[in-house]
């Protein structure tokens, strides 16, 4: 075990896996020469060479474009997306083809794309840097998606990604790259997509979270009386219904955590799926705690916007009053 | 190479001003198979129109007139190079072997008409337009990289040129130097929106010179200048010399689908003077002057693509009704729990 972090084990993740398998290969904006703006890829472009990481033109709908046609050909291609917020022109191609065109032929062909990118706020960035549009892969169909809140994960689930047959999406809380460092293991790890994780054991109310919001709930349960289980996700989908179901069986009472605006947030589906497998455990409502129906604010008040400890707190505390 | 070619190429004569050309290489039988495809595509179209209207096939894109364009190039081809097809190119795969009843499942809505790509080296019909350009530069650029010799061909619009997606995958294809042909097939409509209300560019291959590819600019209703064109494109391509744009110049003289009325927007005469230039007539008038075609074996020609055609609408129809569970069956290679909840 080394300590890193969680940009570190990504780094790792890549450089095992593309060791590992020939047909790996990483493009994007700045991913070789550079080795990433978050330096997520540095080394890669000296150890595999020119050809298996790909500086790619500024066009990230021919990123995901071309890497369709790469995958066609052979390849395995990881593509990174610079900023969530840039991933959007990318939308494109993976709503019309990344995830129907294993479908389209009949299931002849695999698609084994892996799309990673930072995501989420408070690392004081300027506009369209911090935004949180996970709702937005996890609603298409063929795209799986996970967003890992500690290094050990990053790396797990970026390994399951890339060895995944389907188009995975991986969104790493760019909050989170620098630190906390945490332990993660060296050589090949995996953390299979669709196991949520126990983050913090507790008896009395549950708070489902993933990414940054893992960490704003453990420190709120930090702050309760009362005795708060943290389920972290970790995979929005596959979705681990298993995993949040039993902890709410137990506690009776959730809080669901969200960064992105509220309005048919992946933290409503969670609702959701609580409400329709689980009604019968509840003693109350299912609470949510999230950004708002607004534009991520500009980043001298963008601590106004992200959900707190302090407000995850008094959302558990409202729903163990009942 | 820049800037881009202006004249539009041009092979066949027209039996008295111009002269009959002829492109190297082409003896008696290639151009024979050439005039086959054409028939092969011609009839897959103007059957297709009589199905839909008999209600045995769904929306049709009509291709009426694009016959020189998609066979010269197609034929053109080597066997292991990769065809991205858009909805214009829905029939293309007859020219490498694929059933007519495929196509027509695919215009049936049927999951039969699903193939592997690999199976005919031909990528799925693309309905939105221009996404697939990338897919082509991608694929042309991973073959290299593997160092196989396998080209690619996109077929696209005059108004795809108008998408991002064109220009990235136009953009990403140059600067990879990827094997790839981009063909345009400028038809001069979008639906109803006519080219001078798509772009301000005198011709669409002058957008070849801002990607530093050559463009070049063909007849397209010649099927000998596409042919020609497109095989040189191949040939740059092979010796590592990256893309070709080629805009493949016609007239749109069909509706643009089964569900459109033209007359709301087009011009009767000119419709009617294309019709009558229209590429398979042309050809056929060349094959006479140069003494290669005969009633007889145009007849046989023809004869032989209505029997394929009579054959595929049959084989469609007969084919049972999709399973239900075909909606589930391939939506993952490894679904997720939940996806069949709705």
């Amino acid at each position: 075990m080394a300590e890193r972090t969680l940009v570190e084990a990504v780094n790792d993740a890549l450089h095992v896996e593309m060791e590992r398998d020939g047909s790996i290969m990483v493009m994007g904006e700045d991913v070789g020469r550079a080795g990433g703006v978050f330096r997520a890829t540095a080394g890669l472009r000296d150890r595999f060479g020119v050809d298996r990481c790909v500086d790619t033109p500024l066009a990230e709908a021919g990123i995901l474009g071309t890497a369709i046609g790469l995958a066609m050909a052979g390849w395995r291609p990881v593509c990174e997306m610079q900023y969530e917020s840039f991933s959007y022109p990318c939308l494109d191609q993976l709503i019309t083809h990344v995830g129907r065109y294993h479908w389209r032929t009949g299931g002849a062909m695999q698609f084994p794309l892996t799309i990673r990118m930072p995501t989420g706020g408070g690392v004081r960035a300027p506009e369209l840097h911090e935004d949180s549009p996970e709702a937005y892969y996890v609603h298409t169909p063929g795209v799986k998606v996970a967003i890992p809140s500690t290094p050990a994960d990053a790396k797990g689930l970026l390994a399951a990604a890339i060895r995944d047959p389907d188009p995975v999406v991986i969104m790493e809380p760019k909050a989170l790259y620098r630190s906390p460092r945490g332990e993660v293991p060296e050589g090949e790890h995996v953390v299979p997509l669709g196991k949520a994780r126990i983050a913090r054991e507790g008896s009395n109310v549950t708070l489902v979270a993933y990414g940054t919001m893992v960490q704003t709930c453990l420190d709120a349960a930090e702050q309760l009386d009362a005795s708060a289980e943290v389920v972290d996700i970790r995979s929005l989908k596959p979705l681990d219904e298993e995993t949040i179901l039993a902890s709410v069986g137990k506690t009776g009472r959730v809080v669901v955590v969200q960064e992105a605006p509220r309005v048919a947030g992946f933290g409503a589906e969670i609702a959701a799926v609580i409400a329709e497998k689980a009604i019968l455990d509840l003693q109350g409502p299912i609470l949510r705690v999230t950004g708002y129906d607004v534009p991520f604010p500009y980043w001298s008040i963008e601590h106004e916007y992200l959900p707190t400890p302090e407000r995850v707190a008094e959302a558990a505390t409202k729903v163990l009053a009942y | 190479m820049l800037p881009a070619e202006h004249d539009v190429r041009r092979i066949i004569g027209d039996g008295d001003l111009v002269a009959d050309g002829e492109v190297d290489g082409l003896d008696e039988t290639a151009l024979l198979d050439l005039y086959k495809a054409m028939i092969l595509l011609r009839t897959y179209d103007e059957r297709s129109v009589v199905y839909h209207r008999q209600g045995r096939i769904g929306t049709y894109a009509i291709f009426w007139g694009h016959e020189a364009i998609q066979a010269g190039s197609a034929l053109a081809l080597a066997d292991e190079d990769w065809i991205f097809p858009s909805y214009r190119e829905s029939a293309i795969g007859l020219l490498r072997g694929m059933p007519p009843e495929t196509v027509l499942a695919w215009w049936r809505g049927h999951p039969a008409g699903w193939w592997d790509p690999r199976e005919f080296r031909l990528a799925s019909i693309t309905v939105p337009i221009a996404t697939h350009v990338p897919h082509a530069a991608g694929y042309a650029w991973g073959a290299k990289l593997k160092g196989e010799s396998a080209c690619s061909i996109v077929y696209f619009g005059d108004g795809a040129t108008s998408e991002g997606a064109f220009h990235e995958g136009a953009n990403f294809a140059a600067v990879m130097r990827a094997p790839v042909v981009l063909l345009c097939n400028n038809n001069q409509w979008a639906i109803s929106t006519p080219l001078e209300a798509q772009t301000r560019a005198e011709s669409l291959a002058d957008k070849a010179a801002g990607y530093g590819m050559p463009g070049v600019r063909v007849d397209g209703g010649d099927v000998l200048a596409v042919y020609e064109a497109t095989s040189e494109a191949l040939d740059r391509a092979r010796a590592g010399d990256g893309p070709t744009f080629i805009e493949a110049l016609t007239y749109r003289s069909a509706p643009h689908a089964t569900a459109d009325d033209p007359s709301a927007y087009w011009d009767e005469e000119r419709v009617e003077e294309e019709r009558r230039n229209e590429c398979v007539g042309r050809y056929e008038r060349y094959l006479r002057r140069v003494g290669v075609l005969t009633d007889e074996l145009a007849e046989e020609i023809r004869a032989d693509a209505l029997g394929r055609m009579k054959a595929g609408i049959a084989a469609a129809e007969a084919m049972p009704p999709p399973d239900p569970e075909v909606v589930f069956a391939h939506a993952y290679v490894d679904p997720p729990p939940g996806f069949r909840d709705g």
